[in-house]
């Protein structure tokens, strides 16, 4: 058995800043308190900016973010696949050494303590990359919940700068500052090898934008984090790359219909309701949530839908959808202009009965219903290479 | 930024240009920097009665709903239709989009709002953004 015992991490300070905080603040990016971190929303028109700019990039051209607010923690040892089996929905057994998958952590009733990013590092050694809000409360619940396992679970969120390179020029951007064959590293696939000088960076082609794109950690001192930041928008100026802030993240993640933590997903939503069954392999006999899961499939009381706005007027988190009698039936989780499509759309949850594509429905906007509908989603989809 | 001193302003940063009785409202240069990507524009249909400081639409940005205040009282005679194709054009040039014409009630009341100079120092000392 292990013997690693760590304290339980304890409630997060006042306002927190990556190492890249200043460097945003040099750029004259406007600032947002994000879940308690202080990060960059959008960058300035002056530097053709701006969160619509900023959304095109990443569709276009190429789009870098700091991430850095994101947590990881790492399982090493004999057992920590049974270690991530339980504690994770998805399957890790299915996991190649350098491979990664989506996944999400679940409370014993089926409903969501994160989503989640399980990277296969080596042979007993995982990371787990996390969302910002979430990083105390879910070390705290992957530490207690694989104690059973002999396995280490470190918190090495405060270790890395996560920048993130997103878009169809994403790949040569990077290749001009690595000796790693980017082509060779499929996506959700990672490596390692140098990057800006540094050895041995984790370069992992993942994201959260519906794109092309790799996740490169890091060293989090601040002049290191500086240095790569400032060259990888040197590398990418042939290409048209802009800074990126978590305003256009935004609206790139729900255009692919990525779901965000206390939106589509949180800890009273379960995983039938979320529409993420196809990263949930009931077929692993045990993790935790699963016999939850199992009883909940029958009565899905409501599910998530995709929404275009027909009438004029954007549907915004936290709005009411109503039937066409004005009934209030739902809510919207995620709502906002999608600059690429150039529509007004949203994720809502609704009774299973109104969920069909094509379902008229009304988004209640200050005080008045406007008319949607139910489209298929993702609402965009990356064009495949060569067709 | 110097802002045109052929109109007045108001605290919650909108603009209004007055020709006899008739005056135009719009936002001011740093609103338009504050919100961001203009999306969408609402304004109230030609009749409609407004008050001064009191709400008569509502201008978005990617990220936020913000509501517009009505700088004087009086009938909307006019709405600048372009707005609802063309909302960026409030971004590209926010003295020069207006946004409702309306004849005053009470022309008194511009008396009580800021010069551009009195703007431009309440800016100074709210922005430093």
């Amino acid at each position: 058995m292990s013997s690693v015992e760590s304290t339980t991490v304890s409630s997060p300070p006042a306002v927190r800043k990556t190492a890249l905080n200043a460097v945003h603040r040099e750029m004259g990016a406007k600032m947002v308190d994000f879940n308690g971190w202080d990060m960059p929303v959008e960058y300035p028109a002056s530097i053709g900016c701006g969160i619509i700019n900023e959304h095109m990039a990443v569709r276009t051209a190429a789009g870098i973010f700091d991430v850095s607010h994101m947590g990881d923690i790492r399982l090493a040892g004999p057992q920590a696949l049974a270690a991530v089996q339980h504690i994770s929905m998805n399957d890790a057994a299915k996991l190649a050494i350098g491979q990664a998958q989506y996944s999400a952590l679940l409370y014993p009733q089926g409903t969501f303590v994160d989503d989640v990013i399980v990277h296969r590092l080596g042979e007993d050694e995982y990371l787990l990359v996390i969302n910002a809000g979430t990083r105390e409360k879910d070390f705290n619940w992957v530490r207690d919940n694989t104690r059973q396992f002999d396995c280490a679970v470190e918190n090495l969120s405060d270790d890395f700068t996560q920048i993130a390179i997103q878009g169809p020029k994403a790949v040569d951007t990077l290749q001009k500052l690595t000796d790693s064959d980017l082509s060779k590293v499929k996506f959700y696939w990672v490596t390692r090898g140098s990057v800006c000088g540094l050895p041995n960076i984790l370069i992992a082609r993942t994201g959260y934008t519906a794109e092309d794109g790799f996740e490169i950690y890091i060293p989090s001192d601040e002049s290191t984090s500086a240095r790569v930041w400032r060259e990888i928008l040197e590398a990418g100026k042939e290409f048209g790359i802009l800074p990126c802030g978590l305003g256009s993240r935004n609206t790139v993640r729900l255009e692919g219909k990525l779901p965000l933590y206390g939106h589509e997903i949180s800890d009273t939503i379960n995983v039938w309701e979320a529409g993420l069954d196809r990263f949930c392999k009931m077929e692993k006999p045990e993790f935790i949530g699963r016999a939850a899961l199992e009883n909940a499939k029958s009565h899905v009381k409501h599910t998530l839908v995709g929404l275009e706005m027909i009438e004029r007027g954007i549907a915004r988190d936290g709005y009411k959808m109503l039937d066409d009698t004005g009934r209030e039936i739902g809510y919207v989780t995620s709502g906002s202009p999608a600059p690429f499509l150039k529509k007004n759309i949203a994720l809502a949850y609704v009774p299973p009965e109104f969920a069909a594509v094509g379902t008229a429905l009304k988004v209640e906007i200050r005080g008045q219903g406007a008319a949607a509908q139910v489209v298929p989603t993702p609402f965009y989809k990356r064009p495949k290479k060569g067709s | 930024m110097a802002y045109p001193t052929d109109r007045k302003y108001t605290k919650q940063h909108e603009w209004i240009k007055v020709v006899g009785q008739q005056a135009i409202f719009g936002i001011t240069d740093y609103a338009q920097q504050s919100l961001g990507d203009i999306v969408f524009v609402e304004v109230p249909k030609i009749g409609a009665e407004l008050a001064a400081g009191k709400t008569f639409g509502t201008v978005e940005s990617v990220k936020a709903v913000s509501d517009l205040y009505a700088p004087a009282s009086g009938s909307v005679t006019e709405v600048n239709e372009e707005l609802a194709t063309s909302p960026e054009k409030v971004n590209q040039d926010p003295h020069g989009s207006w946004m409702v014409k309306v004849k005053l009630t009470n022309a008194g009341e511009i008396s009580d709002l800021l010069s551009a100079d009195a703007y431009e120092k309440f800016v100074a000392e709210e922005g430093g953004h």
